[in-house]
């Protein structure tokens, strides 16, 4: 047991979390701003919709689906020189946040997406004719009405992106998946690996928890 | 207050254009329920969606409390929104909020100040009888519930024409009639007009003063509704009437009526206002030698007048029966011999 607990270098776990956790939270929050805002642009953009405009929307579907597609991995690398030119630098916690928006952002939108679909659209025309604006729509209607698939969709995106910053870990961002790879794989400590992963699930199991607590208390249906 | 003139909506599709509404011509005037019936798809819903903008005519031009709704655009047809409100057939409820909340949802669309809000809904609440649930959320009410919510919210900002698209059609017999005695208590009380669709002829009798009757696009009858229950012209319009005066099972009894009685004559009395009101059986009984079977009556009460059906069936002498029809016929009672026996 003694030697399990000097075997794991606890304050470098603990800092490893702390930048798990940094870049998890800053890059949800990016994701979801960003991801809402594409996805209310491409239900508003669809036929049928307040802001119906084809060339719009497949354009930003276009652009959704191609950042969607390509492996998170993958997104790292070809970002290395966008990364670079923004913050001068590859390495660290905030030189994988670019990389795990842009992945996730797109991902995030289409959810947005599926849960505007879903309101009932009687329920757009009542606001209309009750001489709403489109911001009265977006921010009184919309969103409200939607929000329950908004949090449950921003919950997944969340697991995610944990998932993401420990595979951005192994480029040099730090945190539990850099702390895993750096001293369980190559320090030959497979117990070092799953002290990481507990990390990890239990980070995971927060996010998880809270995520269903606040889907369920907004859902009043 | 609504005037309608030439309109005409084509909605352009793969196999031609469909042509919703054929040149309507519309009068509804001041504090009048008006009601429209037809089948779906005879276009009213398209009619009525044109009275606040939903839709825009492809012809013709739609005015209502003096805006050409058909025209205006942008600030000025939202404007023109809050004073033409509408109420759904599924009632178009926001779940994400309760009910004080979704009748302050258009006041705060209109920009009213959040006390001056909250004294408004008390007193739709209280207008509409739904003290008690005001922070109940939509999912927790009754169909009758949800639309009296969708009523309230409707007249919070004070509307002049309220728009009521198939607002009974998902509600059980009693709570429409709750819904219909609600709307005739607002349109006395507030002086406001109603225009509503719907394809249940009952809904016409009992609250509307007029009633205009679409088929594929077009208004085929118009007129105040007595008149049109008494005199229905064109086929789909007796098929409406009948509806309310003329119960499923009714040929079927005459007709088994008629086997069992092979003498005399089945007779269908028409009494219209007034004729409602008077012994006529007791005459006919007390003038002509003939014995009188009463066979199954109805009278249906419309905001204009008492209508009523009734079907006799009369024995005795031939030439008595004459005398008893032509007493009837007298009367301003209309008389038509089903079959004679």
């Amino acid at each position: 047991m003694a030697d399990f607990m000097e075997m794991v270098k606890w304050d470098k776990l603990m800092e490893a979390t702390r930048e798990t956790m940094y870049m998890t939270s800053i890059s949800v929050f990016a994701t979801f701003v960003l991801g809402l805002l594409l996805g209310l642009l491409l239900f508003l953009t669809d036929k049928g919709n307040i802001w119906a405009n084809r060339t719009v929307n497949v354009v930003v579907g276009g652009i959704v689906n191609i950042f969607r597609s390509i492996p998170f991995i993958i997104l790292v690398v070809l970002l290395i020189p966008f990364t670079k030119l923004l913050l001068g630098t590859i390495l660290g916690a905030n030189a994988a946040l670019p990389a795990l928006i842009i992945g996730a952002a797109p991902f995030y939108a289409r959810m947005v997406e599926i849960a505007l679909r879903e309101i009932d659209k009687g329920v757009i025309e009542a606001s209309q004719s009750m001489g709403a604006t489109h911001g009265h729509i977006i921010f009184k209607v919309l969103i409200p009405e939607s929000l329950p698939a908004l949090i449950s969709g921003i919950t997944v995106t969340a697991i995610s992106l944990i998932g993401f910053t420990a595979m951005a870990g192994i480029i040099g961002a730090g945190g539990l998946g850099n702390f895993a790879y750096l001293y369980g794989f190559q320090g030959n400590k497979p117990i070092v690996t799953l002290v990481a992963t507990i990390a990890i699930l239990i980070i995971v199991f927060i996010v998880q928890f809270i995520g269903d607590y606040f889907t369920k208390k907004t859902d009043k249906r | 207050m609504i005037s309608i003139k030439k309109v005409s909506k084509i909605f352009p599709s793969k196999q031609g254009h469909l042509k919703a509404v054929d040149d309507v011509n519309l009068e509804i005037q001041e504090g009048e329920i008006f009601g429209v019936i037809g089948y779906s798809g005879a276009g009213k819903s398209t009619l009525i969606r044109m009275l606040n903008g939903l839709e825009l005519p492809t012809d013709g031009t739609v005015t209502v409390a003096g805006r050409v709704i058909s025209k205006i655009k942008g600030a000025e047809l939202r404007k023109a929104r809050q004073e033409i409100s509408m109420i759904f057939q599924h009632f178009n409820l926001l779940w994400s909020r309760t009910v004080s909340e979704n009748i302050a949802f258009p006041l705060e669309i209109a920009g009213v100040n959040s006390s001056q809000r909250k004294k408004r809904v008390q007193e739709l609440i209280k207008l509409v009888g739904l003290e008690g649930r005001e922070n109940a959320y939509p999912s927790q009410l009754s169909g009758g519930q949800k639309q009296r919510v969708g009523i309230a919210r409707a007249l919070a900002n004070n509307p002049k024409v309220l728009l009521c698209d198939e607002a009974t059609s998902a509600l059980d017999p009693q709570t429409t009639d709750s819904i219909l005695d609600l709307l005739v208590d607002i349109n006395k009380r507030l002086g406001l007009t109603i225009v509503l669709i719907t394809h249940e002829m009952h809904v016409i009798r009992k609250i509307c003063h007029r009633v205009a009757v679409m088929e594929s696009g077009s208004v085929v009858e118009l007129g105040p509704v007595l008149d049109v229950f008494k005199n229905p012209e064109q086929p789909i319009t007796k098929r409406f009437v009948q509806q309310v005066t003329e119960p499923e099972e009714t040929k079927e009894t005459t007709q088994h009526l008629l086997e069992l009685y092979p003498h005399g004559c089945v007779v269908q009395l028409s009494f219209v206002g007034e004729t409602t009101e008077q012994p006529l059986i007791t005459n006919v009984i007390r003038n002509c030698d003939v014995v009188v079977n009463i066979l199954q009556g109805k009278i249906s009460h419309t905001q204009n007048g008492s209508y009523g059906t009734l079907f006799i069936h009369l024995d005795g002498q031939v030439s008595e029966i004459q005398k008893a029809i032509d007493y009837i016929h007298s009367q301003q009672v209309g008389v038509e011999v089903i079959s004679n026996g």
